[in-house]
């Protein structure tokens, strides 16, 4: 039953959670920031928008620090990629149209929402809030019904 | 401030290897997750989400600010239509592509890079949101 519901072993899933809670822990401890994710997009626009939304304090002030963290995230990867990685580099199958329609759904939602699987996910459900727990429920269920729509019309990769 | 974006910098290192070691950085890990075909991710919320919530919750009962000064920010959302529409929109394009915002950085980390034009599309969706319907 368990390796029905964990073919690729529990270990990778648990020990990479852990590794990106103590990086967002590390940065709570030590700056009093939330470090999250799709916020990025809003206050990278910014640097370009004259639009009030994006032109708006919090992302103006946060830009500076989110623009270390995207790049930093990238370097991690990569890191692990050189070392740990028992596979090494890796490129995604998935047709583009997907990585297109998908995109562009993905940066809307979650700006609507304000919050991702990182800001609604971890952060949000980690501060106990109820507004998150319901966002996070809202886009799992919405998610694995896509996907097995997507599945079931014989769409693949 | 230096040593500030440091902190930012490490963290954010720790962020990227731990989604690459859990696999999001792969779209098909991801969507054999929401096909119910391996469930590991729950997994990775799990953990992350539970050791980000021992130490937001423990660290302000020790110390009054943060080490770096400043104060201990709160996350303030009130839920409403928005947040709900949103995170509809957000698990169709999820479940279509495999992609989220965090995890696509680290695709770029590990080579992955179609999703390039999948970030690309990110910041499209970002703009039409802020830009129509705000």
């Amino acid at each position: 039953m368990f390796l029905v519901m964990f073919p690729l072993g529990i270990f990778p899933y648990i020990i990479g959670g852990i590794v990106i809670g103590l990086g967002v822990g590390l940065i709570y401890m030590f700056t009093g920031i939330h470090a999250t994710q799709s916020s990025f997009f809003s206050t990278t626009i910014s640097y370009f928008s004259k639009i009030p939304y994006f032109q708006q304090k919090a992302y103006r002030e946060s830009r500076g620090w989110r623009n270390i963290f995207a790049m930093s995230v990238v370097i991690g990867a990569f890191i692990y990629t050189i070392t740990l990685s028992p596979t090494g580099f890796f490129t995604t199958s998935v047709q583009v149209w997907r990585l297109v329609v998908g995109g562009l759904l993905v940066g809307f939602g979650t700006r609507l929402s304000r919050g991702c699987t990182s800001g609604h996910g971890i952060s949000g459900l980690a501060s106990l809030s109820t507004t998150s727990a319901y966002s996070v429920a809202t886009f799992l269920a919405v998610g694995i019904v896509t996907a097995l729509l997507v599945q079931a019309l014989g769409v693949t990769p | 401030m230096r040593l500030r974006n440091l902190i930012l910098f490490i963290g954010g290192l720790f962020f990227g290897f731990g989604l690459a070691y859990g696999g999001m950085s792969q779209q098909e890990i991801v969507l054999s997750f929401l096909q119910l075909k391996d469930l590991g991710l729950i997994l990775l919320l799990g953990s992350s989400a539970g050791v980000t919530a021992l130490i937001i919750n423990l660290v302000p009962k020790m110390l009054k600010t943060p080490v770096l000064g400043g104060e201990f920010g709160k996350r303030r959302r009130t839920l409403n239509k928005r947040t709900i529409i949103g995170a509809t929109i957000f698990g169709v394009g999820w479940g279509l592509s495999g992609q989220c915002p965090g995890s696509s950085l680290a695709s770029l980390g590990v080579g992955n890079l179609p999703v390039l034009i999948g970030i690309a599309s990110m910041f499209l969706g970002a703009y039409v949101m802020g830009r129509f319907f705000t």
